[in-house]
C-alpha cells in the first residue's frame, strides 16, 4: 500500500503551475508567431538583407572590384545637381502615371466588356492573356521590330496606305521614344488590371444589377452607384501592383532602348543599373535605387489608405 | 395601384420551352401567389412581368398598358429578391432612397418617403448601419422598404422567406400580409412553400412543369382540386392516394379493400381511379379499413399516425391523442363525403 502511495505522489506534479516557457509554448497568441517564424526569417533573409544592403551602399563609395567606405550623404548630393538623374525622376513619374491611367481605363473597359455575356466568351479571355504571358524580352524584341526605323511594320504599312512618306522614327526621337515604351509598357500591362477586374466584377451578385435596373438606374448609373463603389478595394489593390511594377520597370526599357536616345528614356531603374553595373559605381547607382524608395513607399500608403476595410465591409455592428 | 393581364404567356431559351402559355388575371389590388415546385416557371414568369426576361409569346399588361417591350424602369414596379440584392455599400437609408434618388427626387421629399417606410416596418434605429450589420429578418424588411419607398403599381416578391429560419418565416409572413392590407398594392409572391401560398393569397396559382394547373382562392384548392397534381401539392401532409377500380358504389383496391364514397360520382363501374383522402379525414371507426400502425408521431396538439392501409404507406391525423403502438391493428375510416376522385390515366378530378 505504502509504494502505491507513493507513486502516486510522485506522479503529482502534472499539476504543479507550467513554467513561463510552457505557457509561451502553448499559449495560442503566441501560436501565431511561432508559425510566422519561418516565414519571417526567409522574408529578411532574401528581401531584407539585399535592402538594407543596397541603402547600405548608397552611403559608400563602392565600386565593382573595389570595397568603398562611408561616405555619408556624398552620394546623394551629387545626384541633386545630376541633370541625367532628374531627367531619369521625370521620366519614371510620366512613365509610370501615364502607363498606369492607361492601364487602368483599357483594364477596366476590357473587364466590363468580357463580363457580359458574348460568343467566344473563354477564347477572347485567353487572346487577352496573351500579352502577360509572353517573357518581357520577347516581347520586347517584337516591339524593337515594330519599331524598328527601317523595317517596322507600322511606317511600312502607314507608307503603304500613302499617309506618310518616310519612316517614324519611333526609337530615335526623345518623345517619339517615351510614346513607344509607354505603349509598350501599357500592352504588357493590361491583362493583369483587366483579368483581375475582371475576377472582382464577377463576385458581384447579378441581383444587384437588376435590382437597380428596378430601381430606375442607366447602364451608366449602375456603373457609378453599384460597380464602381463595389470594385474600388479590388481596384486599389490592382493599381497598387500595377504603379509598382510599372514604376520599378527595367527590362523592356532595356531591351528597346537602354535609355536612350540621349536618355529620354532613362527610368531610374534603368539609371541605377547603367551606373552601378556598366559604369562600376557601385555607391552611386545604389544611391539611385534607394531614391525610387520615397515613391514606392508614397504608392503603397496611398492604396493603404485606399485599402483600409471600410464600413461597409465589416462584418460587426458599429454601435 | 393597377391590374395586372398574363395572356398566353410563352418563354422559350432555344428550342427548349419552359413556359407553355399561361394567362393569369389579376385584379388590382390582389394579392396572387405563384406556387409550384423548383423548375416549373413560377420565377421565369415573375421576372417576365418585372422586365428582367423577355417575353417570347403572349402579352404581360400592368394596368391597361401591354409592357412586353417596356422598359423595367418604366413599368412602375417593385421586386423583393430572393437574396434581397442589397447594395452592401450604402447604408438602409441609401438603400431605400437610391430608386428616388435616380428620378431626382428632392431630398426633403426622399427623407420623408424613406422615414415613412421606415416607420412602417420598424427600421428607424437602422437608417444608418449597411446590410452586413443587420439580421436576415432586418435585410428582408429593407428590401421591402426599398420597395414600398417606391409606392409601385405593383409588388413582385421572388421567394423572399426561402433564407430565414422557420420561426422567422412565420413572422415575416404575417408582416407582408399585414402590409398588404395596410397599402393595399397589388402583389404578385413567388414560392415553392404551399403554406406560405394557403396564408397569403387572395388567389393561387398553382403551376407545374410550365403549365398552370389550377387557379382558385386558397380554400377553394384545398376542397376542390382540380386534378391529382394539386390534391398532392397543396395541403400538409399530402393527400393520401390509393388506387383502385370503381365498383357497385364504393372504390375497391387490388387488396380487396372496400373504400366508401359519398357524393362522389360512381359513374363508370369498372373505371380505374385514384382514391385521395387528406390525413386529417381519418376517423378510428369498426366499420372502418383494416390498416396496421407503422410509426406513431404525437406533437402534441395531435397525433400524425403512418399505417400501411391495402397495402399502401397513408397518413391520418387525429385531434385526439390515441396510444397506438407499431405493428398495432386499427380501423381507419374515411369521410366519405369529403374524399377525392381521380382518374387513374389523366389525374384529373371525377
Amino acid at each position: 500500500m505504502t509504494d502505491v502511495t507513493l507513486v502516486r505522489e510522485t506522479a503529482r506534479p502534472a499539476m504543479r503551475e507550467p513554467t513561463q516557457w510552457e505557457r509561451l509554448r502553448s499559449n495560442r497568441d503566441w501560436l501565431g508567431f511561432w508559425f510566422m517564424v519561418p516565414a519571417m526569417g526567409i522574408l529578411t533573409l532574401f528581401l531584407g538583407y539585399p535592402l538594407f544592403l543596397g541603402v547600405w551602399l548608397s552611403f559608400t563609395d563602392t565600386k565593382i572590384g573595389r570595397a568603398g567606405k562611408f561616405i555619408g550623404l556624398e552620394n546623394y548630393e551629387w545626384l541633386l545637381d545630376d541633370r541625367i538623374f532628374w531627367l531619369s525622376v521625370t521620366n519614371t513619374l510620366i512613365y509610370t502615371i501615364v502607363a498606369s491611367a492607361a492601364k487602368f481605363a483599357i483594364g477596366l473597359y476590357l473587364a466590363l466588356l468580357l463580363n457580359k455575356h458574348m460568343p467566344f466568351k473563354a477564347i477572347i479571355r485567353a487572346i487577352v492573356l496573351i500579352p502577360f504571358i509572353v517573357p518581357t524580352v520577347l516581347s520586347a524584341i517584337a516591339f524593337w521590330w515594330i519599331y524598328d526605323s527601317q523595317f517596322s511594320i507600322i511606317s511600312w504599312a502607314l507608307r503603304k496606305a500613302g499617309w506618310i512618306t518616310t519612316n517614324i522614327n519611333f526609337l530615335g526621337d526623345p518623345w517619339n521614344a517615351r510614346w513607344a515604351t509607354i505603349f509598350a509598357n501599357v500592352w504588357r500591362g493590361i491583362p493583369f488590371v483587366a483579368i483581375t477586374l475582371l475576377a472582382g466584377l464577377q463576385t458581384v451578385s447579378p441581383s444587384l444589377y437588376e435590382a437597380a435596373t428596378l430601381d430606375g438606374a442607366s447602364g451608366w448609373q449602375r456603373f457609378r452607384y453599384i460597380t464602381y463603389p463595389i470594385l474600388t478595394p479590388i481596384i486599389a489593390v490592382v493599381m497598387t501592383f500595377s504603379v509598382l511594377f510599372t514604376f520599378t520597370d527595367f527590362q523592356l526599357i532595356w531591351a528597346l532602348t537602354r535609355g536612350g536616345p540621349v536618355n529620354a528614356t532613362h527610368l531610374m531603374a534603368t539609371l541605377s543599373y547603367q551606373r552601378a553595373i556598366l559604369g562600376g559605381n557601385m555607391g552611386e547607382g545604389a544611391a539611385i535605387a534607394t531614391a525610387m524608395i520615397p515613391f514606392l513607399l508614397f504608392a503603397v500608403l496611398v492604396s493603404w489608405f485606399g485599402l483600409q476595410r471600410r464600413k461597409w465591409q465589416q462584418g460587426v455592428g458599429n454601435d | 395601384m393597377a391590374s395586372v393581364d398574363i395572356k398566353d404567356v410563352r418563354k422559350s431559351y432555344g428550342p427548349v420551352e419552359v413556359l407553355h402559355g399561361v394567362s393569369v388575371p389579376i385584379k388590382n389590388g390582389e394579392f396572387v401567389v405563384l406556387v409550384g415546385p423548383s423548375g416549373c416557371g413560377k420565377s421565369t414568369l415573375l421576372r417576365m412581368i418585372a422586365g428582367l426576361e423577355s417575353i417570347t409569346g403572349g402579352t404581360v399588361s400592368i394596368g391597361d398598358r401591354v409592357v412586353n417591350n417596356i422598359h423595367p424602369k418604366e413599368r412602375d414596379i417593385a421586386m423583393v429578391f430572393q437574396n434581397y440584392a442589397l447594395y452592401p455599400h450604402m447604408t438602409v437609408e441609401d438603400n431605400m432612397a437610391f430608386s428616388l434618388k435616380l428620378k431626382g427626387t428632392d431630398k426633403a421629399t426622399i427623407k420623408a418617403q424613406v422615414d415613412k417606410a421606415a416607420g412602417i416596418l420598424g427600421l428607424g434605429k437602422l437608417l444608418d448601419r449597411y446590410p452586413r450589420q443587420l439580421s436576415g429578418g432586418q435585410r428582408q424588411r429593407v428590401a421591402m422598404g426599398r420597395a414600398i419607398v417606391r409606392d409601385p403599381q405593383v409588388f413582385l416578391f421572388d421567394e423572399p422567406l426561402s433564407n430565414l429560419d422557420a420561426k422567422l418565416r412565420v413572422a415575416m409572413r404575417a408582416e407582408i400580409k399585414e402590409l398588404h392590407q395596410r397599402l393595399k398594392t397589388t402583389t404578385i409572391y413567388v414560392t415553392h412553400d404551399q403554406i406560405e401560398a394557403m396564408t397569403m393569397a387572395d388567389k393561387i396559382v398553382v403551376m407545374h412543369d410550365g403549365d398552370i394547373e389550377q387557379i382558385g382562392a386558397p380554400l377553394d384548392l384545398y376542397d376542390h382540386p382540380q386534378n391529382q397534381f394539386v390534391a398532392g401539392f397543396i395541403g400538409s401532409p399530402s393527400m393520401n392516394f390509393i388506387p383502385g377500380t370503381l365498383k357497385g358504389g364504393v372504390v375497391e383496391t387490388a387488396s380487396g379493400a372496400k373504400l366508401p364514397l359519398g357524393k362522389a360520382s360512381t359513374a363508370g363501374e369498372g373505371r380505374a381511379v385514384t382514391y385521395g383522402v387528406r390525413p386529417e379525414h381519418f376517423t378510428i371507426a369498426d366499420d372502418g379499413v383494416d390498416a396496421e400502425v407503422i410509426v406513431v408521431e404525437p406533437t402534441g396538439s395531435e397525433t400524425q399516425l403512418v399505417a400501411k392501409m391495402a397495402g399502401h404507406d397513408i397518413v391520418a391525423i387525429f385531434r385526439e391523442r390515441y396510444d397506438f403502438k407499431p405493428g398495432q391493428k386499427v380501423k381507419l375510416k374515411p369521410q366519405a363525403d369529403v374524399v377525392h376522385l381521380f382518374d387513374k390515366e389523366s389525374g384529373k378530378r371525377i
